[in-house]
């Protein structure tokens, strides 16, 4: 049985819940009910697809933060071999929200720093539920600069809400720590690959989330705001409900969406109802993107790395540019 | 970032409206102060920098008042003023986007929220900019971040200091996701000029935060801010929401910057230019001084 499900989901877990009630008569009357439940697992099988294949932006923000979605350590497991995870900022504390480390992809040697959400509510006070302080971006400044000076590519995982709103965030400098990971990545010498795999919630993610390629997972999403965020603003106290629904209509916050604009370059398949239904195949088919990319990526020269990434990031940006003189005039003339 | 918010609920040192404009004030010759609430003869105020010369409060300016206030008179040769936002989401949620714009060209005169160019300090070849954030809370889409990025270019490529005033809600929701890759783009842009060795100062207006405050705001070599200025990442309301607690006095001003390491020094609008004239004069190593 399902420990957790969102209410577009909840047709098809009272089926499951028959289904297993039938079942389980079975095995203890000896009741003679094979046709019913084949009938049933039929139904199941219908209205999983139905369920599923036409998700609503929202309901794909909802399987983005499925508690049991697969995490960044789960991804580490899963495609690498000798992981060895380093520790903290070296000025304040060890922020457990990021982690990062020493791997190998293939015997290839690389770098890691992703987002950590927890498993239970234990592992999330522990881990901030995936929201970094600042010490957090610190830590992965340090990891960067490791990965620079020891030529290994770097390859990040995001999965947060966003950047911790705190007043101790505040006083340490969330801001100017995530300007300075934007700022380093943008000049490292490595190849830099990003894999958005949950949540990529506004500036706490793109402080880790941009590079040389963008990977996404098809019910992640990147945004600029949270949708409660978005809608808190446009629907003042709208935030929680049906707000956040428009919002993340109107945020064009998807993996298709991001991939039409060119902010990511390819889309890694999850199966029907999320990454959760099916982790191991999810994990090899980001294994096989990740690699490729690192293979791309691998030949191209240092500086010429820098120099496409930059032209990358200029390439960003929709406006249109008039001719002729100045609308506005310069007020000292 | 909740635009408004910043005027009305948490700050009383600034009016309501952030606009210039002359306020409802007989004949738009007194205008009342909103830190003391004397009335202040506008032209003293505007020698004055727009600094209150009873109380030091500093009034709200527009993006060319800021330059105005900065460069050598008539030294300001402003480019790309006729870059002008699109609309890449058709961002419609109660209001669109495409009206936003509408109205907020139509209260500035401006194309957004963004003004740079060449200039001279004391006779020094410099780079500028300065936000408006009377265009939609300053906020940066693509045209503020294109803006950033060609005015570092320009000053890392014609080896000029760079000085950006900032004065922003954050990155423009009704962009999206191109919006968020702005940070990216002008963080890139001053990593590159910083690495030819060329000084860059950053000043922070009332008010600068989200992701304006997490990118090009806060890498410079030297950040100064306003007096009393908000200075922070994510704005007040969401604190209190999500730690469910009142935010301590003097939380996110400019001095409680200052006190927490995260600025250099707090300086009055009135002694800025001459402050980062001398300021400059330790930065520029290839420095030509007129
Ligand atoms: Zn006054």
């Amino acid at each position: 049985m399902r420990k957790f499900s969102y209410d577009f989901e909840r047709p098809l877990v009272e089926l499951e819940e028959q289904l297993e009630q039938l079942k389980h008569l079975e095995s203890a009357e000896k009741a003679d009910i094979a046709e019913e439940i084949a009938y049933l697992e039929k139904q199941i099988e219908k209205l999983h697809i139905r369920t599923y294949e036409n998700l609503t932006p929202w309901q794909r923000v909802q399987i983005a933060r499925h508690p049991d979605r697969p995490r960044t350590s789960d991804y580490i497991e899963a495609i690498f071999t000798d992981f060895i995870e380093l520790h903290g900022d070296r000025a304040f504390r060890d922020d457990q929200s990021i982690i990062g480390g020493f791997a190998r992809l293939d015997g290839r040697k690389v770098m890691i720093i992703g987002h950590q959400k927890g498993r239970n509510t234990k592992e999330n006070i522990a881990r901030n539920f995936g929201m970094p302080h600042p010490e957090g971006y610190r830590k992965a400044l340090r990891l960067m600069k490791l990965a620079d000076k020891f030529r290994l590519p770097l390859i990040t995982f995001v999965d947060t809400q966003g950047a911790y709103p705190g007043i101790e965030a505040e006083e340490r400098g969330q801001a100017v720590a995530i300007a300075q990971d934007l700022l380093e990545l943008s000049v490292l010498e490595v190849p830099v690959i990003v894999a958005v795999i949950g949540e990529g919630g506004s500036g706490g993610a793109l402080a880790i989330g941009f590079g040389d390629r963008i990977i996404m997972l098809e019910n992640a999403y990147y945004s600029v705001i949270t949708p409660e965020g978005c809608a808190s603003i446009l629907w003042d106290g709208e935030g929680e409900g049906r707000g956040a629904e428009k919002a993340a209509e109107v945020l064009g916050l998807h993996a298709d969406k991001l991939l039409e604009l060119g902010i990511i370059d390819v889309i890694v398949k999850e199966p029907l109802g999320g990454a959760h239904h099916g982790p191991a195949s999810v994990a090899r088919g980001l294994k096989k993107e990740l690699a490729k990319a690192l293979k791309d990526l691998s030949s191209i020269d240092p500086n010429e790395l820098v120099k496409k990434r930059y032209t990358r990031l200029r390439n960003i940006g929709y406006y249109t540019e008039y001719s002729g003189k100045p609308s506005v005039l310069d007020m000292q003339s | 970032m909740p635009i408004g918010e910043w005027f009305k609920k948490q700050d009383k040192r600034l009016p309501e409206n952030p606009t210039l404009e002359k306020r409802a004030v007989p004949d738009g010759v007194w205008e009342k102060c909103p830190g003391c609430g004397e009335p202040i003869f506008i032209k003293e105020l505007e020698k004055n920098s727009k600094v209150c010369p009873k109380c030091d409060f500093h009034f709200p300016l527009s993006a060319y008042e800021r330059v105005h206030y900065l460069v050598d008179a008539s030294s300001f040769d402003e480019l790309w003023a006729n870059l002008c936002p699109e609309d890449p989401l058709c961002f419609v949620a109660g209001k669109s986007y495409t009206d936003s714009i509408s109205a907020a060209k139509a209260k500035t005169g401006m194309n957004d929220a963004l003004v740079c160019g060449r200039a001279q300090i004391d006779g020094r070849n410099v780079a500028v900019a300065a936000m408006d954030f009377r265009f939609i809370g300053g906020s940066m889409g693509s045209v503020v971040g294109e803006k950033i990025a060609r005015i570092t270019e320009l000053a890392t490529d014609e080896d000029r200091p760079l000085i950006i005033v900032s004065s922003s809600g954050g990155a423009r929701m009704q962009e999206g996701m191109i919006s968020l890759m702005q940070m990216a783009k002008t963080s890139a842009a001053i990593a590159h000029h910083s690495r030819r060795g060329l000084p860059y100062i950053s000043v922070l207006a009332h008010p600068t935060s989200g992701g304006v405050t997490a990118s090009f705001a806060t890498l410079a070599d030297i950040i100064i801010a306003e007096p009393n200025a908000f200075i922070g990442f994510t704005g007040p309301r969401v604190i209190e929401q999500t730690i469910k607690q009142k935010l301590p006095k003097n939380f996110q001003t400019a001095e409680f910057n200052l006190d927490h390491g995260m600025i250099d020094m707090i300086v009055n609008r009135v002694d800025m230019k001459r402050t980062i004239s001398r300021l400059l004069d330790y930065l520029d190593v290839n420095g030509v001084v007129g």
